[in-house]
């Protein structure tokens, strides 16, 4: 008879369902993942000691850095932070921009997760249909704040710029395209059976483990865990607008996916709410020249597309830059899950999985 | 990795008065490192330091910590912060109040006795540990500060807690308690050299293994050999060469 020998395979950290610079170095047998190691940092900057020697508003643009796909978000998470503080009060009607741009990100976030998942697991089409919504996205921000990756699109105390006139008409037009391109993504793959065989039952977690390993984000609310950061600690103005927190039951790839597509409508619903509503008024708080905040520490978690997003960070009162710069960052927190969630499965489906816990690797490193 | 930031270079090595790495005896000791080089050089020959004045430049210069200013009157600390202090005596050293976040001041010795009850107690329930971090106070002989953010998707409230270590000091690992904190107290001895025993995987996990030094302790320079390669080739290339005739070795 034949031996059977554990087989470790490396993937990565040149790999292209790999999402980035992710090195996994799987143990298997036959084609079974026995156990898998997740190395990390091939594309770590420093951006914590960096910041650390930076001061305040120059973070902002270093933030943008990290989760860039979703730029906006972790600018609004770290400018909250400072506005902590510095207890500022943000006008109502930057809470609200800050909350349209937020979702606007959650979706193209959510987009190039689509497209990318899809692909990886060999859905071609879904891929540029995706990409064609996210474009329109990146054109919206692009009149907002001239950029289209990097936003640069906070200031401590509230926003740089007002919005262009028209540009929320352009919003709601966006709005109305996308309700009518998710029925697109939906029909593509919700009942698809090469897409259901390839994700239901892939990587089941129950919801305690699932908060014991530390996943946050829409990997833990597949698990039926309602946590999310904006109906549980309201920030910008989520606490002023209606939407639905979307669970799953199950916990699988395919219970993550329906969620992620849920969240699609709940965030055009914000979308509209806030567009709608969107009041009238100044757009930066009483914010002094030279930003200094007294000595203290916080912590500042909002949701990010990924999960949560925390900010830690020291002032010591003396100087211009943070004595203490800290991100939890989502993506390195729910990539830690990726060796409970692979073993046992095919080689094939660490693609499905690495794919279903959406990691930005700009972001795991840091 | 032979290019990457100047490890600690030695007695002879090349970085300039300012970029030396205190070494962690230094710190430890309690004398008043200064991270920046900003502190006021006195010269024993030249000024005898008066006692007054020897207590002072370390404040001027490096903090020694946040103020953990105590909750104001009439805001009462949430019933399991009491709980705790009662079904623990000795776990709660001090209690702080700063823009709406609770800290638990604990030490070291009762880190796992409280977390463990922090997790299982019903009114507490902090089923999900956010963040462990650390902040580094070289000025001080307990130079770290570790602090855990918990939440407890129950209950939805928040508290952090908050230990002081000393360098070279073990501090037990709460993998056993939230299996989360697996990474980031890796991330933690990788940049700060915490070491946290029982952990089951203590290996650095964003810089290369065989890494030398820490990089985001206060001392660790900010700026690699890239700069003083510039400024001072001679002196890099002779370190360079010390390092290679240290390796064949």
């Amino acid at each position: 008879m034949f031996d059977t020998n554990e087989l470790v395979l490396n993937m990565g950290p040149q790999h292209p369902s790999t999402h980035g610079v992710l090195r996994v170095v799987l143990r298997l047998d036959g084609e079974k993942v026995v156990d898998a190691d997740v190395v990390i940092g091939y594309l770590h900057r420093g951006i914590e000691k960096l910041s650390e020697n930076r001061n305040w508003t120059q973070i902002i643009l270093l933030t943008d850095r990290m989760d860039y796909v979703a730029a906006a978000t972790n600018n609004v998470g770290y400018c909250e932070t400072v506005e902590k503080l510095l207890s500022v009060e943000v006008p109502r009607r930057a809470r609200y921009v800050r909350t349209i741009l937020c979702e606007l990100q959650r979706i193209a976030s959510h987009c190039l997760w689509l497209g990318t998942h899809a692909m990886d697991i060999g859905a071609m089409t879904v891929f540029l249909y995706a990409f064609r919504e996210r474009e329109l996205i990146l054109d919206l921000f692009e009149e907002f704040c001239g950029a289209r990756l990097t936003y640069n699109s906070m200031r401590i105390g509230g926003l740089p710029l007002d919005i262009p006139s028209g540009w929320d008409k352009k919003v709601l037009e966006f709005c109305r395209i996308m309700d009518t391109k998710i029925l697109e993504y939906e029909e593509l793959l919700t009942h698809n059976r090469i897409w259901l065989e390839r994700t239901k039952g892939i990587g089941v977690i129950d919801g305690p483990e699932a908060v014991a390993i530390g996943l946050s984000g829409p990997a833990l609310r597949g698990s039926g865990v309602p946590r999310d950061v904006r109906k549980d600690e309201p920030y910008a103005a989520y606490d002023e607008l209606d939407f639905d927190v979307p669970i799953g039951s199950v916990g699988d790839t395919y219970d993550r996916y329906l969620v992620r597509i849920e969240e699609f409508r709940q965030s055009l619903r914000l979308i509209r709410q806030a567009t709608e509503g969107l009041p009238e008024g100044p757009i930066v708080g009483k914010v002094p020249r030279l930003i200094k905040p007294p000595a203290g520490e916080t912590y500042h978690a909002i949701e990010s597309p990924k999960g949560e997003l925390g900010y830690f960070i020291v002032a010591d009162g003396k100087s211009t830059n943070p004595y203490r710069f800290r991100v939890r960052p989502p993506s390195f927190c729910n990539l830690q899950g990726l060796p409970r969630l692979v073993r046992g499965h095919l080689v094939a489906d660490v693609v499905a999985l690495i794919g279903s816990l959406d990691i930005v690797l700009g972001e795991v490193d840091r | 990795m032979a290019d990457g930031p100047v490890k600690d270079p030695g007695p002879d090595g090349p970085a300039g008065p300012g970029r030396t790495p205190a070494s962690d005896q230094d710190a430890a000791s309690g004398t008043p490192a200064s991270p920046s080089g900003a502190a006021p050089v006195v010269t024993p020959a030249s000024r005898p330091a008066p006692k007054p004045a020897a207590a002072q430049p370390p404040k001027a210069a490096a903090p020694t910590g946040p103020p953990d200013p105590p909750p104001p009157e009439g805001q009462s600390p949430p019933a399991f912060v009491v709980a705790l202090a009662s079904a623990l005596p000795d776990s709660v050293t001090q209690l702080s109040y700063y823009v709406g976040d609770w800290t638990v001041i604990i030490p070291v010795a009762k880190i796992l006795e409280v977390a463990r009850y922090l997790r299982d107690a019903p009114d507490a329930a902090f089923d999900q540990c956010s963040d462990v971090t650390v902040t580094d106070w070289p000025a001080r002989p307990q130079r770290f500060d570790l602090i855990y953010a918990l939440y407890s998707i129950r209950h939805r409230h928040r508290v952090r807690l908050k230990t002081m270590v000393a360098v070279d000091q073990p501090v037990p690992s709460v993998t056993s308690i939230w299996p989360a904190a697996n990474w980031l107290e890796r991330e933690i001895f990788d940049m700060f050299g915490v070491i946290f025993a029982g952990h089951p995987d203590l290996r650095r996990i964003l810089m290369p293994e065989d890494w030398q030094g820490h990089p985001q302790r206060k001392d660790y320079p900010l700026e690699g050999p890239g700069e003083l390669l510039m400024e001072n080739p001679i002196d890099w290339l002779k370190l360079r060469q010390s390092r290679d005739e240290a390796d064949i070795e």
